[in-house]
Order: structure tokens, then C-alpha cells, then sequence
């Protein structure tokens, strides 16, 4: 075990990758020689060749086209969208290629393919680079969408994302590369697919929020215990497939809840973890489900971003209406 | 090192002139069995075409595209290809190289029917699946062919597009890669003047597509669509630059489309009958049968006979189709996955409970 990064954990996963398996290919802007703008493939080009780790043009759309066509080949391609805000530029390609390669050639052509994106706010950037779009892609049939919170998942997920057959969309928040640093194993090693972790255990309420808002999360949980409350905090993982069992189980456990996620409101995912807890645990409830959210509006410049990314205070205030409901 | 070879945009390499007849000292590749096949495909085009049209009209096949007008093009160009190890990446207007490449009528019909195993590829058949998202395949086609060399093959590469897919940003951004990496790929942009109803000078303002290849730094080859010999020798050199490691080719075959778009389309609204009528006088078919019957090799009754045969074929692979069970609803979830996530089998639990 060695602390790490969860920019080292991406890194050390692609590194486990390329070497295990010789299908395996990096493919993306500056991942090369530059080892990608964030360092996520710092190193790979100069261990495994530019054959292996290939810089591409600056086009997203065929970065993921080609990559449909590499694992036509019989490759095991890893797209890098340098920011999940870009990937609008590739979506046709995703949602209407990628996600669905399997289906229209019935099997034929199986699309093992990870699509790595950082996303997320909070660090300032320009326009478009922040953004939380997963809810676009979970609305993609075929595609799975894979959040990890800590380093340790996501070494462990990435893992098993690259040896998962169908075509996985990896989100990476940008803000926790190198805030988030945790215990990681250094050997190769997979975390399933579609299995929730409780972060933290409570009776009062759970908190559901997946990616760097489990965080947030915690904090707030934290904050509640000050109040006396007891604040669980399920990190989801993975949104396909979704671990309804886990939902389900937290909900039931102290009927009541508050969803979380950075993306905007309206039909975020927060709308479908509300939808599928009415649907699996409605009688358990006691209060409501409290959903927060960024509001429906572009994600904005950076000296106002941080009234628009949910905050600890929004999650503690939307939990403390739960419980006082 | 470079083979770019220089376009002049006012002249298609022209090799089987309309009335029949060679060009000067030509010499045509395509001969003996190989030309005999291709003539059978094309003739066999034109018999599907006129079949899928009667039957979508009775409702017993969903949308078609024909592709009256084209079969020079298509079948030129995948005569140049070697099915056992080449590839073919197509858009929906080029049956006769899927067939070629080993493709069959059978699941082009369950296709046009809207059967979900029509698009299933067998092993050993080097094609993709029909492509509705224009333009979307040419990506795959420079990855696809990007990755068979990654590991060794000697494998070419041929996806097709017409002169509408050429706007999209796709094309651009796969010519562009496709220069940069060199991959075995033979780009064939089918210019058939039309877009649905938007004409090719509404489509662009260039005066040949295949100038665009020294934009990209590949090779550009302006062919007459409608002439076999050129289409074959001009794609022929395509693949042997590709496998040579030469990089690609971005051919453009300039043709005209005779049919409407597809079975919902009229194009009487917007074609006008006298450019119609010009176009009928330089049929691709016409030109063939010329030569083969100047050659002796063909006649009027060979020609009734083969007709009647691909008729027959095609009746018989109609008649296989018809005869086989419509799909269940399992097909609608068959493939989504190869490891589907547990609500997905829910839903097909209740689908299976809703179906009876």
C-alpha cells in the first residue's frame, strides 16, 4: 500500500493496462510527450512507444470515431477527452456509435473501449471545462458511466472499466487529481461495476452523491453530526450500472434522503436516483427526498462559480429540511 | 517518399468511354471471370433495386435506397479489394461490395425489413454495418484500418461516402488522421449530385472533391463514377499505395444518382427531366454491355438468361426471409451488453411478462 493521488491511481491503472494487455491503446491529445494536461499518462509514451500512446489531432469526434474502428480491429482502445465539457464535440460518436456498436451489429463488433474525461468545478477554469454532463451519457443506452471518489477506486475501477467488455464512459473530477489522495495497492487489482460503498454509516439520513461531491458529502455529514444528527454517505460509483440493491437497502435503512451531484438539476441524475428510491423504498420514508444540485444555467465564470457548484452549506441546509420535515 | 499525385479537377480519368469503347492504348485490368463477376453485379443491383422497390411498395420491406446509377462505382471499387482480407466500411448505398465481401442477400433483406440479424457480420465477412449517421463510419473506417496494421496486417481499408456526408465534420476530421498517420484506408466519395434534394453545387463550392486530398496531404484521384475500368484501375492503385504503406487515397467518383434517395423520397419535386435524361445516355451498365458485346462475350439472351437467374436468386432469398420467425422481444435487448447492468434484465424480465 502506498498513499497516492488519484491522478496517480489513473496513471498507475493505464501503466497495469498497457502492460498486461498488448491490445491496449492510449489515445488522445498530449498524452504523449506532454503526458497529458493533467499528467494522467505522464511517462507511458516513454515506456511503451508512441504506437502505444499515441498523440492525436485536436478533434474529438474522430479521437472516439477512431476508436471505434481500433476496436473493430480487435484493440482495446482508451480515448482521453481532455475535458468532459469537449466531449459535445464526440457525442455523436458516443451516444450514437460507441454506445450502440454492439446492438446494431449484433455482437458482431463488441466495444471494449474506456473513454477517459476529467469533469467537474471549482478549480477556475474557462468555459466548457467544468462541466458535469454524465446525465447525457447515462441517457445513452449501452454505454456504462463510472465516477470514482477516491483514489484506490479509481485505480481499482479504471482496472476493471479496461476489462469490461462494453464500452465505459470514465469520469474523473478534476478538482479531487490532487486533492483526493488515499491508500492505494500498488499491484494490478479491479473493483466491480455497479457495487455502492458506504462511506460513512448513519440512522438519520443518507446522503447519495457519487464522484468529488461524496466530499462534499462527508463534510456535510460531518457538519450534521456537530448537530447531533447521525449522516450516512453512499457513494454510488458507477451510475450504469446502478446499485439499486445498495439504494434501496441505505434508504430503507433511516427513511430519508438527499441526492447530490454537481450537474445541472433538471433530468440530472439526481432526478432518476429520486425516481428509482420512490419506486424501491417509498414506504420507508419519512420525510420528502431532498435533491441538491447546480442550478439550470450554463456553468458559469469563475468568480461565481462556487455560488453554483452545491456546497457544503446547500447540503447541510437540504438535509436539515429532511430532518426536520 | 510522396505518391500524392497531382488532380487536374476539370478531367475524371475516363478509361470505358459511354459508347463502349477503350481509351487510347488501355489495356483494362478487370478481365476473363473477374469482369464477367463484376458485370454480374451489376447487373444483379439493378435486379435487387427494381425488387426492393416493388416490395417496399407492398409493404413488405421498410426503407430502401437503390442504387441505380451508382453500380460502376461501387462494384469498380470493390473489385480492387481482396475480401479475404480487406475490408469494406460502407454507408447504405453500397450493397453489391458487401455481397462481394461475402455479405448475403438474405440479411440485406431481413435489414431492409427491419429485422435487428440483418446487420449481424459473420466471421470472416470484413464488413461493418450500414451507416445512417452520415459520415459517422469514416472515423471508423481510418481507426479500423489504423488498428489492422497496429497488428500486421497488410489489410486495406475502403469506406464510402457521398458528396452530402463530405460536409460533415467527420469526414474532415478522418481525412485529416488519416493523413497524419498514413493508415491503409481508400476514402470513396461517391458524388452522385444529390443530397436528398440539395444539389452538389449547394453542397459545396469546390470544383472537385478530390482536390481536397492536398489539403490533407494524401492522394486524390477524380474518376468518372460511371466507367468501371476507371473506377477499378484508379482504386486498384488506391489499395497498392495503401498497402505499400503509402498512405491514402481520396477517391471521387463523380456519378449521378438515377433513383430517388430512397423509397420515400420524389425526387420529381426537385430533379429536372432533361439533366435525368442526359445522365441515362452515360448508364454504367450500358457502357459494360457495349463493350463485353463488341468483345463478343455477352449477347441479348446470355443477358435475359442471367437476369432471370439473379431474379430467381432474388425471389428465393425473399421468399428464405419471409419464411423465417419475426423477432421476439428478446431482440430488443439482445447485444445492448455483453454484461448487462441488472436493471436492464429487469426490464427485460417485465418485457417477456408483458409479451405473454
Amino acid at each position: 500500500m502506498a498513499e497516492m493521488t488519484m491522478i496517480e491511481a489513473v496513471r498507475s491503472a493505464l501503466g497495469d493496462a498497457l502492460a498486461r494487455d498488448e491490445r491496449v491503446v492510449v489515445l488522445g491529445q498530449d498524452v504523449g510527450a506532454n503526458g497529458g494536461v493533467f499528467r494522467a499518462t505522464e511517462g507511458l509514451q516513454e515506456r511503451f512507444g508512441p504506437e502505444r500512446v499515441v498523440d492525436m489531432p485536436l478533434a474529438e469526434a474522430v479521437i472516439v470515431g477512431s476508436a471505434v474502428g481500433l476496436a473493430c480491429s480487435g484493440l482495446v482502445p482508451i480515448p482521453e477527452l481532455q475535458f468532459l465539457g469537449f466531449g459535445s464535440q464526440a457525442f455523436h460518436q458516443i451516444e450514437g456509435q460507441v454506445a450502440r456498436f454492439r446492438f446494431r451489429s449484433q455482437g458482431s463488433y463488441p466495444m471494449p473501449m474506456v473513454i477517459r474525461a476529467p469533469f467537474g468545478g471549482n478549480v477556475r477554469t474557462p468555459e466548457l471545462h467544468s462541466d458535469a454532463h454524465e446525465a447525457k451519457y447515462v441517457n445513452s443506452p449501452g454505454l456504462k458511466v463510472v465516477m470514482p471518489a477516491t483514489a484506490r477506486d479509481a485505480k481499482g475501477l479504471l482496472a476493471e472499466a479496461i476489462r469490461d467488455p462494453d464500452p465505459v464512459l470514465f469520469c474523473e473530477p478534476l478538482r479531487g487529481y490532487r486533492l483526493i489522495k488515499d491508500e492505494v495497492p500498488e499491484e494490478d487489482y479491479t473493483v466491480p461495476l455497479g457495487r455502492a460503498r458506504t462511506v460513512r454509516e448513519g440512522t438519520d439520513l443518507v446522503i447519495v452523491a457519487y464522484s468529488a461531491a461524496v466530499v462534499v458529502a462527508e463534510r456535510a455529514a460531518e457538519r450534521a453530526a456537530e448537530e447531533g444528527y447521525s449522516v450516512g454517505v453512499l457513494d454510488l460509483r458507477s451510475l450504469v450500472p446502478l446499485d439499486v440493491d445498495a439504494l434501496r437497502e441505505a434508504v430503507a435503512a433511516c427513511g430519508r434522503a438527499v441526492v447530490l451531484h454537481e450537474g445541472s438539476l433538471s433530468a440530472g441524475f439526481g432526478a432518476e436516483l429520486v425516481a428509482t428510491i420512490q419506486e424501491e423504498a417509498f414506504w420507508s420514508l419519512h420525510a420528502p427526498i431532498g435533491r441538491v444540485a447546480a442550478y439550470d444555467t450554463p456553468y458559469p465564470p469563475g468568480t461565481v462559480e462556487d455560488l453554483y457548484v452545491p456546497s457544503i452549506d446547500r447540503v447541510v441546509a437540504a438535509v436539515r429540511a429532511a430532518l426536520e420535515a | 517518399m510522396s505518391t500524392t499525385p497531382t488532380i487536374d479537377p476539370a478531367e475524371p480519368l475516363c478509361l470505358l468511354t459511354p459508347d463502349g469503347t477503350l481509351a487510347d492504348g488501355h489495356v483494362p485490368a478487370l478481365e476473363g471471370e473477374a469482369l464477367l463477376g463484376a458485370w454480374r453485379a451489376m447487373l444483379r443491383s439493378r435486379v435487387v433495386d427494381e425488387r426492393c422497390f416493388s416490395l417496399q411498395r407492398q409493404g413488405r420491406l421498410g426503407t430502401f435506397s437503390p442504387v441505380h446509377g451508382e453500380e460502376a462505382a461501387v462494384v469498380g471499387s470493390a473489385w480492387a479489394l481482396d475480401p479475404a482480407r480487406d475490408w469494406v466500411v460502407p454507408q447504405y448505398r453500397e450493397l453489391p461490395a458487401m455481397l462481394r465481401q461475402g455479405y448475403r442477400l438474405t440479411q440485406a433483406l431481413q435489414y431492409y425489413r427491419g429485422d435487428p440479424a440483418g446487420s449481424r457480420m459473420k466471421h470472416g465477412v470484413n464488413v461493418l454495418p450500414y451507416q445512417i449517421s452520415l459520415a459517422a463510419q469514416i472515423p471508423h473506417a481510418v481507426g479500423l484500418a489504423w488498428g489492422l496494421r497496429h497488428q500486421g496486417s497488410d489489410a486495406v481499408v475502403c469506406v464510402y461516402f457521398g458528396d452530402g456526408a463530405s460536409s460533415e465534420g467527420d469526414a474532415h476530421e478522418a481525412m485529416n488522421l488519416a493523413g497524419v498517420r498514413r493508415v491503409p484506408v481508400v476514402f470513396v466519395l461517391k458524388n452522385n449530385g444529390w443530397a436528398i434534394s440539395t444539389p452538389v453545387r449547394k453542397q459545396t463550392a469546390t470544383a472537385s472533391f478530390a482536390a481536397r486530398a492536398a489539403g490533407y496531404g494524401i492522394a486524390g484521384e477524380l474518376v468518372d463514377g460511371n466507367d468501371l475500368f476507371a473506377m477499378h484501375d484508379a482504386c486498384s492503385r488506391a489499395v497498392a499505395r495503401a498497402r505499400a504503406g503509402d498512405g491514402p487515397t481520396l477517391v471521387e467518383a463523380r456519378t449521378y444518382r438515377m433513383g430517388p434517395h430512397n423509397t420515400s423520397d420524389d425526387p420529381t419535386r426537385y430533379v429536372d427531366p432533361i439533366e435525368l435524361e442526359e445522365h441515362r445516355a452515360l448508364d454504367p451498365l450500358a457502357r459494360v454491355r457495349r463493350y463485353l458485346t463488341a468483345e463478343g462475350v455477352i449477347d441479348e439472351p446470355s443477358e435475359r438468361a442471367l437476369v432471370d437467374e439473379l431474379a430467381a436468386e432474388f425471389d428465393a432469398a425473399i421468399a428464405q426471409v419471409e419464411a423465417g420467425a419475426p423477432p421476439g422481444p428478446e431482440a430488443v435487448f439482445d447485444h445492448v451488453y455483453e454484461r448487462p447492468p441488472p436493471r436492464l434484465e429487469r426490464q427485460r424480465q417485465q418485457a417477456r411478462g408483458d409479451t405473454g
